[in-house]
């Protein structure tokens, strides 16, 4: 089977994030990075359906050449290669233009199955997934949190508002992953080691122009300053007169 | 951009708020707006629609995202349609992406604001989870978009015109079940009222503490912070922040929860947050209107029993 998992460069999620003097950017200087916490968790199901069914899994991101040391993390975790599509400007790179350079790669390369994390945690679109899937014409499936694949296709469950939905789906498919699907493994000594030696290709993808223009990007607004209760009757009585939510 | 669709989730006879909102959320931005909508029932809620036209979806298979979202697509280019919008609900989320890239347009997910300045559309997102507020100019030829839960105020009013539009093409992917989540459990990304909990609470067996305050509210859900959910205390389908749900409720009530940025940034457009934590230098004090600062097995309770008396009452 052809693997394919998608990975994103994020800034760490305990990470501050602040805003460039202009308010258009974001300061990156010494931002610390990691692999979006959902597509950890897709490289594991790739990884995983391969020790399972057999194949091929390859790493596939956007991103800058300088990431390169966390996608060597994802080839010591299991990847087997890796192509990274170069874009200095991956993080405001919008949903479309990042699915359509993926999609190119993806059609380039031929595959089975395509895993990426639900959502990236720092544009938050969860978009790249379902448009992937429709511009290469294969099933989605979203948000999984467990998952069954077979010959020609696969069932999978995901949780929604109205309870755990089960789908049946064919292949090729776009599958999203959601947080329980698995436990991300972690890289061992012996893995690292591997990784050093497993192929990993840059590419310069062509690239559509973005469609969204950034007008201004900001802190949170302060919330307004807040005080201190002393009891539960005082803290009712605000709720009920003040805040007017009770 | 004068004309929007904008799709329609319905339950029981009736549109899903969250749908509404996003009527709500176009209207204000000033266009006109055509629902969409499709499944058994979509007859019976048509005409109920505060929208200038209704279009059914007929034919397809049991709710294949395929078909509608390619169904969405052929009714915004048949209607001359500028975009499309729908609540950033479960579903919502899976379609909207897939409308998008049949109109090879880009998706603004999970906004919080959509204006108008002059001519241009003005949208308003967050990034990081909310750490950075993105406020974005939409350029191309169709504005794609999904609004968040509880923050556009809910158009009403009816709809005269009701139309329908066949699906046709291939259902990839079919639900074949559905596992009920319990006695009507609020969504805690949908619900007015989120009680959450964190470490403090010492147990999974604490949380009874916060299901009974969400039980007193009645419209209330249970929230989980992150560190909960990685000890398997709670289902991941309750956490609040970064790696979990990004909610605004009216009110949230966070207990024994210390405030870790990736929960903040979760939770900071909740209207009213009350914080309760033994620990008065928490940070999640930094972003509560009310601190109690207090033991929460011996206030919780007691805020419950006042709570459960109010609604009582009214």
């Amino acid at each position: 089977m052809q693997i394919i998992a998608c990975v994103k460069r994020v800034p760490t999620t305990d990470a501050a994030v602040s805003v460039t003097p202009d308010g258009k950017g974001l300061v990156t200087d010494g931002l610390p990075y990691m692999i979006s916490f959902y597509d950890e968790i897709a490289l594991e199901q790739a990884v995983q359906t391969k020790e399972a069914l057999g194949g091929e899994v390859t790493v596939l991101s956007l991103g800058p050449a300088s990431g390169s040391k966390e996608i060597r993390e994802c080839l010591a975790k299991g990847g087997d290669k890796a192509v990274v599509l170069t874009d200095d400007e991956w993080m405001t790179r919008d949903a479309r233009a990042t699915a359509k350079a993926l999609v190119a790669e993806i059609e380039a390369q031929g595959a089975d199955v395509v895993f990426m994390g639900k959502v990236a945690t720092d544009r938050d679109n969860a978009s790249v997934g379902p448009m992937v899937a429709t511009y290469l014409g294969w099933a989605c499936v979203t948000d999984v949190v467990a998952l069954e694949l077979g010959e020609g296709g696969g069932t999978a469950k995901v949780e929604t508002e109205a309870g755990l939905e089960t789908l049946e789906f064919s292949l090729p498919a776009v599958i999203t992953t959601g947080k329980g699907l698995n436990e991300p493994r972690y890289a061992g000594l012996k893995g690292i080691m591997a990784a050093k030696k497993k192929p990993l290709e840059e590419k310069t993808p062509e690239l559509e122009a973005n469609q969204a223009m950034v007008a201004s990007l900001a802190p949170p607004p302060p919330r307004k300053e807040g005080r201190l209760v002393s009891d539960v009757n005082e803290l009712i009585d605000a709720l009920r007169n003040e805040a007017q939510v009770l | 951009m004068t004309t929007l669709v904008v799709f329609i989730e319905h339950t029981g006879g009736s549109a899903r708020r969250s749908s509404l909102e996003a009527l709500g959320a176009a209207q204000a931005a000033g266009a006109t707006c055509i629902a969409v909508l499709t499944g058994p029932g979509a007859d019976g809620v048509a005409g109920n629609i505060p929208a200038a036209k209704a279009v059914i979806l007929t034919g397809g298979e049991a709710y294949s995202p395929d078909q509608v979202a390619a169904g969405v697509a052929e009714v915004v280019r048949a209607q001359g349609a500028g975009g499309f919008l729908a609540a950033a609900s479960s579903l919502g989320r899976d379609l909207a992406p897939r409308v998008a890239a049949h109109l090879d347009a880009t998706l603004f997910s999970d906004c919080t604001a959509i204006t108008t300045e002059g001519d241009e559309l003005r949208v308003t997102r967050s990034w990081l989870a909310g750490k950075v507020i993105a406020t974005l100019t939409p350029t191309g030829e169709f504005f794609c978009a999904t609004t968040r839960l509880n923050v556009f105020p809910a158009a009403e009013g009816s709809c005269t015109e009701v139309g329908e539009h066949p699906l046709g093409g291939e259902a990839r992917v079919r639900v074949t079940a559905i596992e009920a989540a319990g006695e009507a459990k609020l969504d805690v990304a949908e619900a007015p009222v989120v009680v959450a909990g964190g470490r403090g609470l010492g147990s999974p067996e604490g949380f009874q503490i916060v299901e009974a305050l969400a039980d007193a509210f009645g419209n209330a859900a249970v929230g989980a912070s992150r560190a909960v959910v990685d000890a398997g205390w709670r289902p991941h389908s309750e956490q609040v922040g970064q790696t979990g749900k990004v909610v605004s409720p009216q009110l949230y009530i966070a207990i024994g929860i210390s405030g870790a940025i990736q929960h903040l940034a979760g939770m900071r457009t909740s209207g009213t947050i009350v914080a309760i934590n033994k620990d008065p230098d928490a940070p999640i004090f930094k972003v509560a209107d009310y601190g109690l600062v207090a033991d929460a097995f011996e206030v919780v309770p007691q805020l419950t029993e006042a709570v459960r008396a109010i609604k009582s009452q009214s």
